[in-house]
């Protein structure tokens, strides 16, 4: 089969906000860029974001970037790269003017300046008072975010190829990257587009656990490539689950509600949290409530007919409580559940939220992996940024009000580093067929006819498996229990067959080959769960229930070839400042 | 070989129909995802031409703005696209 081919100079794949502030950078200096997203651009997940951007302005309480630093440190159970952490908290104050000066909209102080709110975990001078670090667009900032900087690249004459699923990477025998091989979803019809530099930023893979946060077009599309193209993903292990989603859907219901005086109840009616933390109650740490909530249901004391979930009660809190101080939460139940939360309670669950983990790159965008010369050698053009990369600013755990800012600070970092490396590679490198062949393999794979399971099936159970064995509850047996259920299930997934092999707008082949991806992103996380015998910010583990510095104040690294683990250092030295050693993490 | 009748053809082409709007219905929010892909499997088939019509023209704004509709925080000027929320809402009921 002969497949079209078309050459830019560089490639991004996915259009939220560390794609589009890239190719803004890339477009901007006349560069050719292409950007392939599997939906419109503006339906990217970054629209969800809601709280957002991190930068020490001082606009409303004394501020410092060094402060900043100290608080993402902390945030990071020490795991975070310090030379990463600094750039960011430094390049934070410029990204915000810059996207102010774009057009973001940014909510106003009386004088005109940028609003700053407070979130948790921010701190003035080294852990001192409550600092105001936040810049937001009201409630919308990621959805303003996004609009402009997809407005903004049209401008600049970024091209974008909208509803194309990128299949996989395209290497060459040296193992730098040529581009991907891509989908037109609408016409089924393959495309080879070729680069010079191609940048993953495709976002979070919260799809591989059966309650989340995440939209449905977050499957870790990204990092699926990246394992497949031999570059290990890095401490996967790290997921933030909150714990109050709606039981089977996965919509989060704020802690606000729980602040209000909401609490958590089991199928016996019993105000459970009391046995857990006896002190702080359902306003302990999300992960003691999380894991407490699972336990119960796991011990058989959980509602409803399969007894799989429990209830937050606000029914004790009166209607004008609930509904004027919790609006949000009384438009999900209502919507979704069909109930008056002031009269019913919610049945909720922990909830998948953010991955800290990803594919391994440095401060600039490159993607690093292990190779002859240690374990962080440049992959030649291959460039990551976003959620779907580890860069790694989040450590452990990601502070709220962060994620944003590591999309927009290292989307544009890798710009300006492709920039420097499309100018030092002015020609493609030669793409032969048998660099294809990988990819072309992974597309007619799907095209095989007869009968066989069907993808919904197997994605459920995956979902499942990942919620029961890799979820909030994290031991040596559930997890080496659930690591045998998903090698069985990776082999299930061979005698998957479609039954629609038509190929306009076939979106059952899409959804395959996003199967793919989960079962790979989900090996990724359960494998670096059960390796890791501490618990370190969100990870948390109740068979080793101490941070561990003396053994795993390290990165882990996954591969998937054997399913091989391996471990690197943390960079602890700073750019310009002293270290932040490591100390108990308390608040 | 036989000739495919009329409800056959109009099947089909619903069908077609159907699995276009499906990625229309992935969005950046959950909660579109799970509204917009219920309505299309439960409420999508009854309604007429121009209903589906309208539906289509729905899922061309933006998402902030279709969650703000869809949550009851805002309200479409237009009656066509109030009726098609409320379907939508309602068709999410357990």
């Amino acid at each position: 089969m002969s497949i079209p081919h078309r050459k830019f100079d560089a490639l991004i794949i996915g259009a939220g906000g560390a794609g589009l502030n890239a190719a803004l950078r890339l477009a901007s200096t006349g560069l050719r860029v292409a950007v392939v997203s599997k939906v419109f651009p503006t339906r990217s997940h970054t629209v969800a974001a809601q709280g957002g951007v991190n930068a020490a302005l001082a606009n409303v309480l004394p501020d410092d970037w060094h402060w900043h630093m100290f608080d993402t440190v902390k945030g990071s159970d020490y795991l975070g790269d310090q030379d990463a952490i600094e750039y960011m908290c430094r390049e934070a104050i410029p990204t915000v003017y810059e996207l102010e000066h774009a057009g973001v909209p940014f909510s106003r102080i009386d004088d005109g300046r940028i609003y700053q709110r407070a979130f948790g975990g921010q701190s003035q001078n080294f852990g001192g008072d409550q600092a105001a670090r936040t810049c937001a667009a009201a409630d919308r900032t990621g959805h303003a975010i996004l609009h402009t900087l997809y407005q903004q690249n049209v401008r600049a004459r970024t091209h974008f190829f909208d509803e194309y699923f990128a299949v996989d990477l395209i290497r060459d025998e040296e193992g730098a990257a040529l581009g991907a091989l891509v989908l037109e979803i609408e016409s089924g019809e393959p495309l080879v587009i070729e680069a010079k530099a191609t940048l993953l930023a495709t976002g979070g893979h919260g799809q591989v656990f059966r309650t989340t946060t995440n939209a449905f077009i977050n499957t870790g599309d990204g990092m699926a490539m990246a394992l497949r193209a031999g570059v290990p993903l890095m401490d996967m292990e790290f997921y933030q689950f909150h714990p109050t989603g709606v039981a089977g859907k996965g919509m989060l219901i704020t802690e606000g509600a729980r602040g209000e005086g909401g609490f958590l109840v089991n199928g016996d009616g019993e105000r459970f949290m009391e046995r857990y933390a006896p002190r702080a109650l359902d306003l302990a740490s999300r992960d003691v409530v999380a894991r407490s909530m699972v336990t119960e249901i796991r011990e058989g004391r959980g509602c409803g007919p399969n007894k799989d979930h429990v209830m937050l009660k606000l029914d004790h809190l009166g209607a004008e409580v609930v509904h004027q101080r919790l609006p949000g939460i009384t438009d999900i139940c209502r919507v979704f559940l069909g109930v008056d939360p002031a009269e019913d309670m919610i049945p909720v669950f922990p909830t998948a939220h953010y991955a800290m983990g990803g594919i391994p790159t440095d401060r600039f965008g490159r993607v690093v992996a292990p190779a002859r010369h240690g374990p962080e050698e440049v992959v030649p053009g291959l460039y990551a940024a976003g959620e779907c990369a580890c860069v790694s600013v989040h450590g452990a755990n990601r502070l709220g009000g962060n994620s944003l800012l590591d999309i927009l600070v290292f989307g544009r970092a890798a710009g300006t580093d492709i920039l420097e490396y499309v100018a030092e590679n002015r020609n493609h490198r030669p793409m032969r067929e048998a660099d294809l062949e990988p990819a072309a393999q992974r597309l007619a794979r799907w095209d095989r006819q007869g009968q066989g399971e069907s993808v919904h099936a197997v994605k459920a159970d995956l979902r499942k498996l990942m919620e029961d064995h890799c979820g909030v509850f994290r031991d040596e047996e559930t997890m080496a229990v659930g690591v045998e259920k998903l090698q069985a299930l990776r082999d299930r997934v061979e005698g998957v067959r479609l039954q629609d092999h038509s190929r306009t707008f076939n979106t059952a082949r899409i959804e395959a080959l996003e199967l793919d991806n989960l079962v790979d992103v989900g090996m990724a996380t359960l494998m670096s769960a059960l390796h890791r015998q501490e618990s370190r910010g969100a990870h948390s583990r109740v068979d080793y229930t101490d941070r561990d510095d003396e053994q795993w104040m390290k990165h882990s690294l996954y591969s998937r070839d054997g399913d091989r683990m391996d471990y690197k250092p943390v960079r602890t030295k700073p750019l310009t400042v002293e270290s932040f050693p490591p100390k108990a993490r308390v608040y | 070989m036989t000739t495919p009748t009329t409800e056959d053809t109009d099947a089909r082409a619903i069908a077609e129909e159907v699995a276009r709007l499906r990625w229309q219905c992935r969005r950046g929010m959950l909660e579109l995802d799970l509204l917009l892909n219920r309505f299309l499997d439960s409420g999508f088939q009854q309604l007429d031409q121009q209903a589906r019509m309208d539906f289509v023209r729905l899922l061309g704004y933006q998402d902030q703005i279709i969650y703000d509709w869809l949550m009851g925080q805002s309200v479409p000027a237009e009656a066509a696209l109030r009726r098609l929320v409320a379907q939508i809402r309602e068709a999410m009921r357990p």
